[in-house]
């Protein structure tokens, strides 16, 4: 019998992590996440498995921790919400140019500014269009329940490592608040550091004698080196772009009308496509799991087959620049959101597909 | 003694200097003159002395010191512009067993670094920081740095430092040494033989201290910046002891070691 739990969204993340063998975690205090670093203080982990937790003294510091940790090999990570991922760009865009891997959870609030701590999906533009400076990508996962907070933990580490890469969890306010029941996993061990050499050779360990020193930078001075390492980092893009694209349908095999939709909205839109069936409306669900790798080729296959496509996020309408450029304009697309924390009722959104793409009521 | 030859000086039992083990053979880019490449020399020594290279990992600043993980035969990270003491952080956290340590200059450790390096010093991480203070931004080319003296130019201070709008220089590791966390806190430079044996002492202890596992050590290395100050190596040196020496006295600040 697999283990059963109700959790928060934002506990389930703390849960995963100390079950997946997580090396470490370093964040800073913001609503609607703190229950993350809260839960691993009260469960101790460093205790049971050995999993270090630390408060840092901002989130510009947290960043800079879980590069130590991970250029050590370590499977660490961190959380925050939409101000203190502004801070921690910097500390991204390092960790893509020196090929580090970690997990950065993101439970998104309102913005811009200080913004509002109720549930939002603005920050898609900063999550996937590379929100530091240069040319790299944060793989970004975007969970729709608890299960898959929890879920994506472990899956995100397993694609870090894989690429070398920071992977992102854009999560909101309401998935991190949220309760819901979980299957929890087995415990896994950490592994030792010998195990991280056999396993991770880059990593920062101490120099074994008579062998090569590592070093993690992301500096290279002389452009035509720098082009080259570049172009590595694109050709992995690439590789990830072919092998990671996640995405779930519901009801798109005979749907006129497909509402795009992650995280939250895509539950919103769930029920939407509930009462509008009652009414007889043939609509259904795509709903994006990677927004990088974005499911561009599926989501342009099924503007083939449909009528329209309305891309429904808490945002003033981000998600749907890419379903555009995915439709290549086979299918009217459109755009509804709401703003500054606001989640749309189910009603409302059957009311936007109607007067945006089905020529009103 | 008075007919030895060449071929004699060449023999190993006859040799009393050379290259420690923990430098690389890469050339180092740093102006000729600059103090950079003794701080290294002597932290490196220590490390070889201390047989403790395979356990040891540095953390590299944003800085004339950037590159240092190309001279350094250890394992390295680079850290971003002042985050070397979170990097460590982490580090030493997750290989208590392992020696780690940062080196910075003054911009990266008291201007934008600052609240990383406070608060790793004020949680105490276990690790040695090694801290340049040549009162400029040597690699940006010789702007003001938080440890400018009054009047000093520079090329964002052309007319030197007015303290009235630019501040005072900060004297940062005094700061650190009020810290409980901080278990060793000295100042030292490398411009004459004398003073790198001071300096390599208290880099030594300050890397041992790591084994007691009981607080931070900081040594602050005031060195010159030859080109940033636009002086020759022997000027520079001359005006660093006339000048920063005042501002910045040689010494041990704090050492609790043994004294509780
Ligand atoms: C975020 C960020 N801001 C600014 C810079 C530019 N920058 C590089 S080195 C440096 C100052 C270095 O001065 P210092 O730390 O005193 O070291 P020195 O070069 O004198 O050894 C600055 C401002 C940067 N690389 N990153
Ligand atoms: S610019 Fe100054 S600090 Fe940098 S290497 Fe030259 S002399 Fe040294």
């Amino acid at each position: 019998m697999k283990e059963l739990r109700l959790m928060k969204g934002n506990e389930a993340i703390s849960e995963a992590a100390i079950r997946d063998g997580c090396d470490g975690y370093f964040g800073y205090p913001i609503t609607p996440q703190s229950e993350i670093l809260e839960y691993l203080m009260a469960e101790r982990p460093y205790e049971k498995t050995g999993m270090i937790v630390l408060q840092a003294e901002s989130e510009v510091a947290s960043i800079n921790m879980v590069y130590g940790g991970a250029a050590c090999g370590k499977k660490v990570f961190t959380s925050s919400s939409s101000p203190g991922i502004s801070l921690m760009q910097e500390g991204l865009s390092y960790m893509a140019g020196a090929e580090l891997p970690a997990v950065i959870v993101n439970v998104v609030r309102g913005g811009p500014g200080l913004g509002t701590i109720q549930p939002s999906q603005a920050d898609y533009f900063q999550s996937v269009k590379g929100g530091g400076h240069g040319d790299y990508k944060l793989i970004t996962l975007a969970p729709a329940s608890v299960q898959e907070m929890y879920d994506f933990v472990g899956l995100g580490f397993e694609i870090a490592f894989r690429y070398r890469n920071p992977v992102l969890i854009l999560s909101d306010g309401a998935i991190g608040q949220m309760m819901e029941k979980v299957y929890l996993t087995e415990q896994k061990t950490r592994l030792t550091n010998e195990e991280i050499r056999e396993k991770y050779p880059w990593a920062t360990l101490g120099k074994v004698p008579g062998k090569h020193r590592n070093i993690i930078t992301s500096l290279e001075l002389e452009s035509a080196k720098q082009e080259k390492v570049n172009i590595r980092i694109q050709a992995k893009y690439r590789e990830v772009e072919k092998n990671e694209v996640r995405y779930e349908e519901i009801l798109t095999e005979d749907a006129e009308y497909i509402f795009v939709a992650y995280g939250t909205s895509s539950r919103i839109c769930q029920k939407s496509i509930e009462l509008g069936r009652a009414k007889g409306m043939k609509i259904g669900l795509f709903r994006p799991i990677t927004l990088y790798p974005f499911p561009s080729e599926r989501i342009n296959e099924l503007a083939g087959k449909c009528k329209g496509m309305l891309s429904v996020e808490m945002s003033a309408g981000q998600m749907v620049e890419d379903v555009k450029l995915a439709v290549e304009g086979k299918t009217k697309v459109a755009h509804f959101g709401r703003l500054g924390g606001i989640i749309p009722s189910p009603v409302e959104v059957i009311n936007a597909i109607e007067e945006k793409l089905m020529g009103g009521k | 003694m008075a007919n030895i030859t060449d071929e004699d000086i060449r023999k190993p039992e006859n040799l009393v200097y050379s290259r420690t083990k923990v430098l690389t053979e890469n050339i180092m880019s740093y102006c000729p003159g600059c103090g950079h490449g003794t701080a290294h020399r002597i932290i490196a020594e220590v490390i070889e002395e201390m047989g403790i290279q395979d356990k040891t990992v540095g953390i590299a600043p944003v800085g004339c010191s950037v590159l240092a993980y190309n001279f350094f035969d250890l394992d390295m990270q680079q850290a971003p512009h002042g985050r070397a003491p979170a990097v460590g952080t982490a580090v030493k956290r997750l290989l208590p067993d392992h020696f780690v340590f940062t080196y910075q200059g003054d911009g990266d450790l008291a201007a934008i670094g600052t609240a990383e390096t406070i608060h790793a010093c004020n949680r105490g991480e276990n690790i040695t920081m090694i801290f340049i203070n040549n009162g400029i931004y040597g690699m940006t080319g010789g702007q003001m740095a938080p440890t400018t003296l009054p009047g000093m130019k520079s090329s964002t201070s052309p007319y030197g430092r007015d303290v009235a709008t630019m501040g005072n220089p900060l004297k940062i590791t005094e700061l650190l040494a009020q810290l409980p966390g901080t278990i060793y806190v000295a100042r030292h430079a490398v411009h004459t033989p004398a003073a790198v044996r001071k300096a390599k002492k208290a880099v030594r202890k300050a890397f041992e201290n790591q084994k007691l596992n009981k607080g931070t050590s900081f040594v602050e290395i005031v060195s010159n910046c030859n080109s940033g100050w636009k002086m020759t190596p022997n000027q520079s040196n001359k005006w660093m002891v006339d000048h920063m020496f005042p501002y910045y006295p040689m010494g041990e600040i704090k050492d609790t070691v043994g004294k509780e």
